[in-house]
């Protein structure tokens, strides 16, 4: 059998499910490349994290992603519980007020019944606050999809990068790809920032830059990604409107809607907006506040009433990477050998992303001709950090009685205790990513709550320097250092450089 | 599991935490004093610039001074101590008996208490709680953030910094930042007169020559890893930024200052009722909230502007439990409710009975020359009223009861 070297190129939730299902074979030695400091920081961090049932894709005009997406939601039932993903699976409604838009909502009943997406229906008035107790009473009706769910996006990633790194992948965090090495008509590997890479096969799944990467591969030059900008507000755990259901209005040309949803963490998300921007506004992540009127009118609408607005502990943007047509580019090219494009997987990409690695897998063997040898000791599962947050008290004094960093709590919104950070940072580091104050509020939700860190973030810092042997002031935040420097040197430094 | 019963258990080690205590203690109070940091004090630690105990001790101190006399005064009266603690719930057995679950590196405690005393203080408003849109760049720091850092952990969190409010903690901070070789471009406040106390914007701002724009806001953060730069413009009496003023500073730091809030999630979730205006809880003049037997002290209560206040009240609601246990609950009363008059944005305590001494905080909405503040036919002539300083009176026993009121407006009434 001859083995692959693999380098895929973006840790998102595309690139590590990739990962996680190439690492299944014995056929692959893989490595995956990402610029950011940690995995799941493009697209995937930020975004509207529905598991859709796909009746809303058009599955003659998109066969690839309606057939991807609804696979991909059966398959994300089993990994949320093979991977411990925060999920919930509530269902969803697509909430209509006239019966324009009644109709417009009637149409995706057809789509529900070609792509096989169950228990699809339209209620009623008279029905409707029983679904949802917190919808607009105004609401005609809705469709609704009891298959929708909810997960964590970020700690998805984490997960899957997780049980891949004990499958034998290796992740390069900070590498960025500047050329694809071709020889002889068969890719051999890339070059990055910090030094070059041999492979046999690489994968592009580089999200936002999937089209610079194709480029650099000399394929599909045509193949543009253009950011498509959308807006979130989320609001406290302790607001009193929190829909049980993913509550959405119905999708136009322009946008696909706007969502009203619980996360998994307990928070009232709306959005998102929908906002085309310029090609090479690959980084402007930007609010505005047009954004935020929309989105605090758009939910008003779905919702019997928005919470007053000083209850926003956050607001963020994200970019989407819409491909030409809204067509996903999936492609394994014999020439050059061995790229492979995974690339424009706008929504529903968190969806599919799943599938999309299973039809990569198949796509590779048959492409290639691979004959895929099974690793008979695959590991299938992962644990999370243990969170003490929803522990009963009892419990909760044995384990301190083991670990007394479970007693010492450093976040206070979301009840975190300094054991779970540390083991955060441990997990960070054993993944090969860089450990940063970020990556541990994505990890264990410190900082996550109505105070945004302002009582955590320094003594979180504090645990990394101690944890990594660093000066507080050089832990890093997101992408920056926490500090210039020791106060005191740096005067004298400034005083000795002025006389 | 470790069980303890106390007559009062008081939740906080900051200066109202503190105060709350000793007065408890001497009063005879079988006290417990629960702290979540591993070091008693609160934010006073952090704040090595004078301007603390001028009423309290009748003396001019530094915070760290200020706290450390009332910790040394705890210690000699001797009060049993819980550091490194974190109140994890509250229940309630019946009117009288309450138990505090608290989370411990020694495991869990389950303190059976007649009364708490809720001294948690302030958090600060964040960025994503204003009105201010943008990139989301590091070098974003709250004013307490930026203080823990360089008074602390001797840490310059930037060098060219803009600080958006002027609430005290930002003034203070921008001296600070001035005095450690770093360079404050602006002050933006986007009121017409200064979040903070006309001292700290003499000897913070104008005597280091940083400049404070009143009337402006920020329109816009800008910077992909750290900060780059912010877009300031005026604003119009709405409060809306006027376009056509904008303009560009380039800094590496955002220093946010924009105000506390009352740290009372614990209370909210027991269902304590709270103020829109305060943003703290409902209380008698015992300071007692709307559950029997909690009371709440300093900046958990009100934001104060001074520390001196913020022991006082401690000492109030010590009294408070004292006559809580004494009569298995505070007796019923008539109780008065103050009410907003004109030019009033709050007053603490909402109820008072009118039958003895009650000390009333209260802040104006705008700043006014020349006025009376008047409560019943109490007229108390004031030179200035200013939002940033923060009224107290002490309103006599009676002065209220002998007309029968059943609420009085508090009122600020031009001369």
């Amino acid at each position: 059998m001859k083995r692959y070297k693999v380098v895929i190129i973006g840790a998102g939730i595309v690139g590590i499910s990739i990962a996680r299902v190439l690492s299944m074979y014995e056929n692959f030695d893989i490595s995956i490349v990402e610029m950011e400091p940690d995995v799941g920081w493009g697209v995937s961090k930020a975004n509207t994290s529905i598991i859709h049932p796909c009746h809303e894709e058009d599955p003659e005009k998109y066969p690839l992603r309606a057939r991807l997406c609804r696979e991909g939601n059966s398959i994300w039932m089993n990994w949320v519980k093979e991977l411990d993903i925060p999920a919930r699976w509530p269902g969803e409604l697509m909430v209509f007020y006239s019966s324009e838009d009644e109709q417009e909502a009637k149409k995706y009943i057809s789509f529900a019944i070609k792509n096989d997406v169950p228990g699809v229906r339209i209620i009623y008035r008279d029905e409707l606050t029983s679904y949802e107790p917190n919808i607009n009473p105004e609401a005609e009706g809705a469709l609704y999809a009891p298959t929708a769910g909810t997960i964590s996006p970020f700690e998805a990633v984490i997960a899957i990068a997780e049980n891949a790194i004990e499958n034998g992948v290796k992740i390069f965090v900070e590498t960025r790809v500047i050329n694809i090495r071709i020889r002889n008509h068969s890719v051999i590997g890339i070059d990055t920032n910090r030094g070059s890479i041999d492979a046999n096969i690489v994968i592009n799944a580089a999200g936002l830059y999937a089209d610079y990467i194709s480029h650099m591969a000399g394929v599909a030059h045509e193949f543009y990604i253009k950011p498509r900008r959308g807006e979130y507000i989320v609001f406290d755990e302790d607001v009193d409107v929190k829909p049980i259901k993913i509550l959405h209005t119905t999708p136009t040309p322009i946008t696909k809607g706007v969502y009203a949803i619980t996360t998994v963490h307990g928070n009232l998300m709306i959005g998102p907006t929908a906002e085309d921007l310029s090609i090479d506004a690959r980084e402007s992540k930007a609010t505005t506040e047009d954004g935020f009127s929309y989105l605090i009118r758009e939910g008003g609408r779905l919702l019997k009433r928005i919470p007053p607005t000083l209850k926003i502990i956050r607001r963020f943007a994200s970019l989407r990477p819409e491909p030409p047509y809204g067509n996903w580019l999936i492609d394994a090219y014999m020439e050059p050998w061995g790229f492979v494009n995974v690339a424009g997987i706008r929504s529903p990409g968190l969806t599919a992303a799943p599938a999309i690695a299973k039809y990569v897998l198949k796509l590779i063997a048959e492409r290639y001709d691979i004959n895929l040898v099974e690793k008979s000791s695959w590991i299938r599962y992962r644990k999370g950090i243990k969170s003490i947050r929803s522990i009963d008290i009892e419990k909760l004094d044995e384990l301190i009685r083991r670990n007394s960093g479970y007693g010492k709590i450093v976040c206070y919104c979301k009840t975190v205790s300094e054991a779970e950070i540390l083991e955060a940072i441990d997990r960070i580091i054993k993944i090969g990513a860089k450990p940063t104050v970020d990556g541990i509020k994505f990890r264990t939700t410190a900082g996550f709550g109505k105070c945004q860190g302002l009582f955590c973030r320094w003594r979180i810092a504090l645990l990394l320097s101690k944890r990594l042997g660093i000066p507080l002031y050089s832990v890093t935040i997101k992408k920056s250092q926490y500090g210039l420097g020791d106060i005191k040197i740096l005067l004298r430094n400034k005083m000795v450089s002025k006389t | 599991m470790i069980k303890r019963r106390a007559d009062v258990a008081i939740i906080g080690a900051g200066p109202a935490g503190i105060a709350a205590a000793i007065k408890a203690k001497l009063l005879g109070l079988e006290t417990v004093l629960i702290e979540n940091r591993d070091i008693l004090g609160g934010i006073p630690l952090q704040c090595i610039h004078p301007g603390f105990g001028i009423h309290y001790f009748k003396e001019d101190l530094t915070g760290c001074e200020f706290i450390q006399r009332l910790i040394d005064r705890m210690y000699s009266v001797g009060v049993d101590l819980i550091l490194n603690a974190y109140v994890h719930s509250i229940e309630f057995n019946s009117y009288i008996e309450k138990r505090v679950n608290v989370i411990t590196p020694n495991g869990v405690y389950k303190i059976d208490t007649k009364t708490i005393i809720y001294a948690t203080g302030a958090r600060e408003r964040h960025l994503f709680e204003l009105n201010i849109f943008g990139d989301r760049p590091d070098g974003v720091y709250t004013a307490g953030e930026a203080q823990t850092l360089m008074d602390l952990y001797g840490i310059l969190p930037g060098e060219n910094i803009v600080i958006i409010g002027s609430g005290d903690v930002g003034l203070i901070m921008a001296r600070r930042f001035a005095l450690e070789g770093a360079n404050v471009k602006a002050v933006i406040e986007i009121m017409p007169y200064p979040g903070g106390l006309i001292r700290n914007i003499v000897q913070c701002l104008r005597d280091f020559n940083i400049p404070l724009y009143l009337s402006h806001t920020v329109t816009d953060i800008i910077g992909s890893k750290r900060v780059e730069s912010v877009k300031v413009a005026k604003v119009d009496e709405n409060l809306r930024p006027i376009k056509s003023t904008e303009f560009e500073i380039p800094c590496d730091t955002i220093v946010i200052a924009a105000g506390l809030i009352p740290n009372i999630e614990l209370l909210e979730k027991i269902g304590v009722a709270m103020d829109p205006k305060t943003r703290g809880p409902i209380v008698n003049e015992f300071l007692e909230t709307s559950i029997p037997g909690i009371f709440v002290a300093g900046n958990a209560l009100v934001i104060n502007d001074l520390v001196d206040y913020a022991a006082e009240q401690g000492e109030i609601a010590a009294e408070g439990a004292k006559i809580y246990i004494e009569n298995s609950g505070i007796p019923t009363k008539s109780w008065i409710k103050m009410t907003l008059g004109r030019n009033i944005r709050f007053v603490v305590p909402h109820y008072i009975s009118g039958e003895r001494d009650v000390i009333l905080y209260a802040r104006v909405q705008k700043p006014e020359n020349n006025v009376y503040l008047s409560i019943a036919n109490l007229k108390i002539k004031m030179y200035s009223v200013r939002p940033a300083e923060m009224v107290r009176i002490k309103i006599p026993a009676k002065t209220i009861t002998e007309n029968h009121y059943v609420t009085v407006p508090v009122e600020v009434i031009p001369t």
